[in-house]
């Protein structure tokens, strides 16, 4: 099941998430990123066996939730990769990250013993440049003494697809290494200098599944429920944590949000011995200035519930959810930001 | 009074008459007016991107959305490359079967191997690509493409079409699963047409003394060719725009390599796989003129063809 729905993500399916018959005016929509699709369908199905407000959520995409949150098609808009300061207030939206996930990366060596590869960030972006091609390479083994390496080529699997996935990783290897943001730099999508790419998560998962000597780039979600092999990388603080919801969870504590600049905030690379260097938030967008503050209300209320009761539900998915404090400034975000045509403040 | 009911009774068909081919004249024209609509709108589309790139684009390996440099060269050779391995491979395995469909195959066997080749056809194109990826590109990779790498990898000239790592995944993979789709299209199209040559004319050539190879070559063929043909091109229309099945298998690489083992990208899954993510005025105008390009050579494509079969027909006038 849980593959199942990993697929119609990464194929992007959008789907109305409830029965096309409850045209209740107090539905509410929603369109953008494809990424955290399961976790909105799971809560919006939850949320309308109590209070009877449907949401409707087409995961068309990033970048199509932006273009329809600006032309106020849908009530909210959702992107994984977040808008700049700037950005927002050119079309006059206000931001809020909505749930996490991390991104582990994932291998494919026989005769190595799962979970105890170490990488730095520096050797993973040396590796998906092209730089090194070995596994034995001797700045691969000078993290790993008492491994031993195979002499085996390898082959780097990425995103074929324009993805959040990706923009998260390319944001953190160019944090990481100043030659990666020099030649290729960080996007939904990049110029790969090597390597082939999978359709969505589960492409990538299969090729490295079966091409020996591989490495890729997938959600956590999506290596722990397939059991992959991924590797440790070593973080800000010279740590190597385990990847879980813990280190997940721990990189969000450290990041400095801010909602003046829309919490616009990648959690690569953060401070912090237990953080996990490779975490991401995904993002709502909504209208500062609400036309119709009774829909803009229950998309608030929505996100609100969420925050309170979804909790267990985006874990049983493998996302993590927004710590209690960051939830508070986002409540206090929207009093501040989200306004009715009087200039009153919607949330209450 | 009778001549009057008449006339009005006429002139109520003739309504009917005018009415009804109006309305099959509005959907005949619908379709025109709807083709033309797209071509504008993918012209229009992709109008950033001609002004930005020219004809350079059409020659351009760059694809690299981060500093919006695109060149469609890499996905127009995949698309082209994986068509032409589909149709090398199809088109013979197709006129096998056409051939023991229609003369050698006993009775009883005829109807339920046809209609197996006609569920062939109908398997969505996202089951190729899963059993491509899940089931084929392991085999391929683990047991084919080693041997290929060895044997054919050595030869000169073709050698470096031939050598790269045994992935299972490339233009290759793609252009065998393309020709596995296309193949119940060509055959089934191939088994009409041979059914309707005149057993006279073969019962008359096997009586000469003709195997029934000199019979399918010599005269079911010559006798079928503007369908063979007709068959073929539609084959090649449903492999040059093939998605998902592609998608799953040519390893979506912009990288342009010689060898049909490396990964590649075709014009179809390049758009299918980039368009929902693509942000910036550019980025989207590149796919789109993708897009116009691939109209562009499925038109040539179908022109060709048309011209061919118009020349058959004409020699065919001719000798008769």
């Amino acid at each position: 099941m849980n593959k199942l729905n990993l697929l119609l993500r990464s194929l992007g399916l959008s789907a109305s998430l409830l029965a096309a018959g409850s045209a209740c005016a107090t539905d509410i929509t929603g369109a953008g990123a494809t990424f955290p699709y399961p976790v909105y369908a799971k809560w919006a199905e939850a949320y309308k066996a109590k209070t009877n407000v449907g949401l409707n959520y087409q995961s068309i995409g990033s970048g199509g939730g932006i273009k329809q949150i600006e032309a106020k098609t849908v009530d909210f808009g959702a992107t994984d990769a977040p808008l700049t300061a700037d950005e927002l207030s050119k079309e006059n939206l206000a931001q809020f990250p909505a749930v996490m996930g991390g991104e582990v990366a994932v291998v494919n060596i026989p005769g190595l013993e799962a979970g105890k590869l170490k990488l730095t960030g520096d050797t993973l972006a040396d590796i998906y440049l092209g730089k090194i091609t070995k596994w034995n390479d001797p700045k691969i083994a000078a993290d790993n003494k008492g491994l031993t390496l195979p002499d085996d080529a390898i082959t780097v699997v990425h995103r074929a697809d324009g993805s959040g996935t990706t923009f998260i990783f390319t944001n953190y290897l160019s944090k990481v290494s100043a030659e990666w943001k020099a030649k290729v730099g960080e996007g939904k999508a990049v110029q790969w200098p090597v390597g082939t790419g999978g359709k969505g998560n589960e492409g990538v998962a299969s090729y490295v599944q079966r091409i020996k000597g591989s490495i890729g780039y997938v959600e956590y979600a999506y290596a722990k429920q397939n059991k992959m092999d991924y590797t440790l990388l070593k973080n800000h603080e010279g740590q190597y944590p385990k990847p879980d919801d813990d280190s997940f969870k721990a990189a969000a504590a450290y990041a400095h949000w801010d909602s003046k600049n829309g919490f616009y905030e990648i959690l690569t690379d953060e401070p912090g011995k237990e953080s996990w260097p490779i975490t991401g938030a995904t993002f709502i967008l909504v209208q500062k200035a609400q036309d119709k503050p009774e829909t803009g209300l229950e998309v608030l209320k929505f996100f609100d519930w969420a925050f309170v009761n979804g909790g267990k539900l985006a874990t049983d998915l493998d996302y993590v959810p927004l710590p209690d404090k960051l939830t508070q400034l986002i409540r206090a975000s929207w009093k501040e930001q989200v306004k009715d045509a009087s200039g009153k403040a919607i949330w209450k | 009074m009778s001549t009057s009911l008449q006339e009005a009774h006429h002139k109520h068909q003739n309504t009917l008459d005018i009415l009804f081919r109006n309305v099959t004249r509005l959907c005949a024209f619908g379709v025109l007016a709807l083709l033309g609509t797209i071509i504008v709108s993918l012209v229009v589309g992709s109008m950033p991107a001609i002004k930005a790139f020219g004809f350079g684009f059409l020659g351009s390996a760059e694809w690299n959305p981060v500093t919006d440099h695109f060149g469609a060269l890499v996905p127009i050779v995949g698309t082209l490359a994986t068509a032409a391995i589909a149709l090398l491979i199809a088109i013979p395995v197709s006129f096998g079967i056409a051939i023991f469909l229609t003369e050698l195959s006993p009775q009883w066997l005829r109807r339920p191997l046809g209609i197996a080749i006609e569920l062939l056809a109908g398997i969505p194109s996202i089951i190729y690509g899963m059993w491509g990826l899940f089931v084929f590109a392991p085999l391929f990779g683990d047991h084919f493409e080693p041997w290929i790498n060895d044997h054919l990898g050595k030869m000169p000239l073709i050698g470096q079409f031939f050598s790269g790592p045994p992935m299972g995944i490339g233009l290759l993979t793609a252009g065998i699963i393309l020709a596995i789709m296309v193949i119940p299209f060509i055959a089934a199209v191939m088994r009409d047409v041979f059914d309707v040559v005149p057993s006279m004319l073969k019962e008359s050539a096997y009586g000469l003394g003709s195997t029934t190879w000199e019979v399918m070559w010599n005269v079911v063929l010559p006798y079928t060719k503007i369908g063979v043909v007709g068959g073929i091109m539609l084959g090649l229309g449903r492999a040059l725009g093939e998605t998902m099945a592609v998608t799953f298998v040519i390893g979506n690489s912009h990288d342009l390599s010689a060898s049909l083992l490396m990964p590649s990208n075709s014009i179809s899954s390049a758009l299918a796989n980039e368009f929902t993510e693509a942000v910036g005025e550019l980025y989207t105008s590149s796919l789109i003129e993708l897009g116009l390009i691939l109209f562009f050579i499925t038109l040539v494509v179908l022109s060709v063809a048309r011209f061919m079969l118009y020349k058959l027909a004409q020699r065919e006038g001719g000798n008769a």
